[in-house]
């Protein structure tokens, strides 16, 4: 078989697969090049709310919270055998149902209603590689949401050091990372008292974000790099500006700092902003991005060329991610058509939701990708979740991809070989078709197709 | 268990709110009648339930599935032709005491053998693949003590239970329904699972590699052992009781449903079904578990009471090469109740000889599952051959209600 972009493969390599995909195009790369050109369909409801008003909620509510326990311990008769907790008035609102809810629903909303696929797709690309998480606690429950949400989204097709530069300004990724704390040891905060810098951003922008590891920088190269990256934090929770990027100048270490071979002249927030330039620019961080890119989208070992041709565009066009992105569609290995990458569990748990007519987020999902092993914004580590099929096969996590293609298909009422003809097209193999076919009953059916390795792979 | 409401259609009714449910109709032998069906999905093979152990041509043509009237496959008696299947006790017992009949060699008018279409018509009631609503539903509309329905006038009146997630085939349709799902979460179960493994082995060494693993670990982890089931994995079929518990209680409620479908699922044994002791054997005990919580459940208003237990069509009469049988025809249909008119087996017997087999391999069907279910709905209900044979089995005049069902009909 012959490599063609089908509009089958356009859906299913590069969304969420053809059930419920609301892309047209003449081709299946024509299809996706059209979401390319309008990026602003990634975007989610304007209405919610940013940074600031999420981690300002946040800090109001914990502020209240807290002063609600004083009260309670000031008032609590000695020796009374009521707990202070018990004493304590009910929350208003669970920050939790108020601040990430609206954001999982909208997320979960968007990738179900198939408006723009491949663009969702390229957004949860980026955020796994840009990867902070709400298990850090802190203002990471306010913060997470938005950063995808405000500085991830309007930047997959951008310049990549814009998107660079806006994620390493942003509190979720300061915080997440540490650097809030990071305090230069010769500047005038960390004389006095007497503290020093926290290297984990900066180790993990090289390593993780730009260069990747094994690149060739040293620890003198990390070391310097966060030096050049202390004072970069943000305000107090009780200062007006909470929320936004804030450099602490006093914080800051002075000096020029030399990061590989290069000498960057002290200028306060200006030097590791030149920095973050020149990583952006590297070709290392080209190669990074170009191969991860093509493992994510194509095959866990993708074809050298394809690597090299969008390395190639990446450094040609100064980072331009949607011209990356393009030639990536528009890459002839892009399409063979054989399925080889499993889809990973949030791709797979939309995919089979659409499948069987859900076009609403639904609250269970949420535990579903948490009992599937992909808890929505709550990656492993900084590295994000994992991106290869070998990573995704473990058994216990394909049993429970079983149990729930079980569960969904409890609900279901229909035709099973017919759906798996719509949404499997010219992929579904006989084998399925006649295991679909001899089902039991149209659920254990529909079980089967949502199984079919056709189904699980992309 | 907990069960929880999924779905309520036809509106916002009241949940089992008694005021708001209509009288039905008298039954011919008593006041306010219920009526329950069990749907039994994958195929059951009737002549394991109930074996023709009389049949001159039964022992040979079953092979090592054949079961006998002495021994450790011996049946429970039921005249000279007939015996149930020991796992099958308390039907059994139930059929001694008039309270259960079964009729052999019944089969819908489908004559393929995909289960899915097999079960559309099963459940629509209609002679080809087609139409979104299930004769049952029909049923509820024409029932008597209903005036409003045709005028619109019982929207949001909900008379008709599902025990399942979705509302199935069978009671779909404009009278409404309310849905209820137990709320344990499913567990893949080992007939999906084999299923599956089947496929990867054909076509993705890695996936099957992970699922065999994954599903020894659970079993390994969840090692329940059920009640005489090879490895268990029989999922659903043993929470039947459970469920048929939960449905009979609500049922025999003065203001509860009067009608309710349940389903139990699993009975495709194309292998090592062996009728006592393989998957068929605790299948039919989980039946049977779960016939006798219904009788349970349902005491107070027993003698108001059928339930009619179906399935989409029969298997082979012969033993394929893995100790099971394939799709086929003719198979069971059982009744059971305290208004059935019970204690017997019917059969217009077509026997078991190689040239009396419908298309040589399967049990010949020799009555029309409609029949059976028109004589039930008749006489739980009063709905008139014509309305039977226009409105809940279109097309259906040829097929006349089986008269005797019912007491008192």
């Amino acid at each position: 078989m012959t490599n063609s972009p089908t509009p089958f493969l356009a859906a299913h390599r590069f969304g969420f697969g053809l059930a419920g995909t609301k892309a047209p195009g003449s081709t299946g790369r024509d299809a996706l090049l059209a979401q390319l050109a309008n990026p602003g369909a990634a975007l989610l409801d304007p209405a919610l709310p940013g940074t600031q008003s999420s981690m300002r909620t946040l800090a109001q509510f914990n502020a209240e919270e807290a002063a609600a326990r004083r009260v309670a311990t000031a008032t609590a008769a000695p020796g009374g055998d009521m707990a202070p907790a018990q004493m304590a008035p009910a929350a208003a609102a669970n920050p939790t149902t108020l601040l990430l809810m609206p954001d999982l629903t909208a997320r979960l909303n968007r990738a179900l209603s198939g408006e723009a696929d491949f663009l969702e797709r390229l957004v949860l690309f980026w955020s796994n590689h840009f990867a902070v998480s709400l298990s850090k606690g802190g203002p990471m429950l306010a913060a997470t949401g938005p950063f995808e949400r405000t500085v991830i989204r309007p930047g997959i097709t951008g310049r990549f050091a814009d998107l660079l530069l806006a994620v390493t300004q942003h509190p979720a990724m300061l915080f997440y990372l540490d650097n809030q704390g990071s305090i230069g040891p010769n500047g005038p905060l960390g004389r006095r008292l007497n503290r020093g810098i926290n290297e984990n951003l900066a180790r993990e922008i090289l390593e993780l974000h730009t260069l990747g590891v094994d690149s060739g920088y040293t620890q003198a190269d990390v070391t310097a790099f966060a030096m050049a990256l202390s004072g970069w934090s943000f305000p107090a929770p009780n200062a007006p500006e909470y929320g936004q990027f804030l450099f602490r100048v006093a914080a800051h270490e002075p000096g020029p700092q030399t990061v590989l071979g290069r000498a960057y002249a002290e200028g306060g927030e200006a030097q590791a902003r030149a920095i973050l330039e020149d990583l952006a620019r590297h070709p290392a961080t080209a190669r990074f991005i170009a191969r991860k890119l093509a493992v994510h989208f194509v095959a866990d070992v993708p074809p050298p060329a394809l690597v090299a041709r969008l390395a190639e565009t990446f450094t040609r066009t100064d980072g331009n991610l949607g011209a990356v992105s393009r030639a990536l569609v528009e890459a002839d290995e892009a399409w063979a058509p054989r399925l080889t990458k499993l889809r990973s569990p949030y791709e797979f748990l939309i995919a089979a939701h659409r499948t069987v007519g859900i076009q609403a987020m639904r609250p269970r999902m949420i535990g579903m990708l948490d009992n599937l092993g992909h808890p929505i914004l709550r990656p492993p580590s900084p590295a994000g979740f994992p991106d290869t099929s070998a990573d995704w096969l473990a058994p216990d996590a394909i049993k429970t991809r079983a149990d729930f293609a079980i569960e969904l298909s409890a609900r279901f009422a229909g035709d099973p070989a017919a759906l798996a003809r719509e949404t499997l097209g010219p992929a579904l193999t006989d084998e399925t078709l006649t295991a679909i076919r001899r089902a039991e009953t149209g659920k254990q059916g529909l079980a089967l197709l949502l199984m079919a390795p056709e189904f699980q792979r992309r | 268990m907990t069960l929880h409401r999924r779905d309520l259609f036809g509106g916002a009714a009241a949940l089992f709110g008694g005021a708001l449910l209509p009288r039905f109709g008298q039954a011919a032998g008593g006041a306010d009648p219920r009526f329950l069906t069990v749907i039994l999905r994958g195929a059951l093979d009737g002549l394991s339930a109930v074996p023709a152990i009389g049949d001159p041509d039964y022992a040979t043509i079953r092979g090592a599935l054949a079961m006998a009237t002495e021994g450790p496959q011996a049946v429970l008696p039921a005249g000279p032709l007939f015996g149930f299947n020991p796992r099958l006790a308390k039907l059994h017992r139930m059929m001694l005491v008039g309270d259960a009949l079964v009729v052999q060699a019944v089969a819908t008018p489908y004559r393929d053998r995909s289960h899915f279409d097999g079960q559309i018509i099963l459940e629509t009631g209609m002679e080809r693949v087609g139409g979104n609503d299930g004769w049952l539903n029909r049923a509820l509309v024409a029932m008597p003590g209903r005036p409003g329905v045709r005028t619109g006038r019982a929207q949001g009146r909900a008379q008709g239970l599902a025990l399942a997630p979705s509302v199935p085939l069978i009671i779909r349709g404009p009278a409404p329904v309310l849905s209820w799902a137990p709320q344990f979460s499913l567990s893949a179960d080992a007939d999906t699972v084999n299923r599956l493994l089947a496929i990867y082995d054909a076509r993705d060494p890695l996936l099957a590699g992970a699922l065999r693993a994954g599903a020894r670990m659970d079993a390994e982890a969840d090692a329940r052992p059920v009640r005489g089931a090879p490895g268990g994995g029989l999922g659903a079929a043993a929470r039947f009781p459970e469920l048929a518990a939960f449905a009979a209680e609500r049922v025999a409620r003065p203001d509860g449903p009067r009608v309710a479908v349940l389903n139990v699922d699993g009975w495709d044994t194309h292998a090592a079904q062996g009728p006592t002791t393989g998957r068929l054997g605790a299948l039919l005990g989980f039946l049977d578990d779960g016939i006798a919580a219904l009788e349970a459940g349902l005491r107070p208003v027993w003698d108001q009471t059928a339930v009619l237990l179906i399935t989409e069509f029969g298997r082979t009469v012969r033993i394929n090469g893995t100790e099971g049988t394939d799709h086929g025809t003719g198979t069971i249909a059982i009744l059971v109740g305290g208004a059935v008119k019970g204690g017997r087996v019917i059969a217009d017997w077509p026997g078991l000889s190689a040239n009396a087999l419908y298309a040589g391999r399967d049990l010949a069907p020799t009555t029309d599952l409609r029949a059976v279910i028109k004589g039930v709905l008749a006489g739980q209900f009063g709905l008139s051959d014509r309305v039977l044979a226009e409105t809940v089995f279109p097309g259906s005049a040829n097929v006349r209600p089986m008269a005797g069902l019912i007491k008192g009909a």
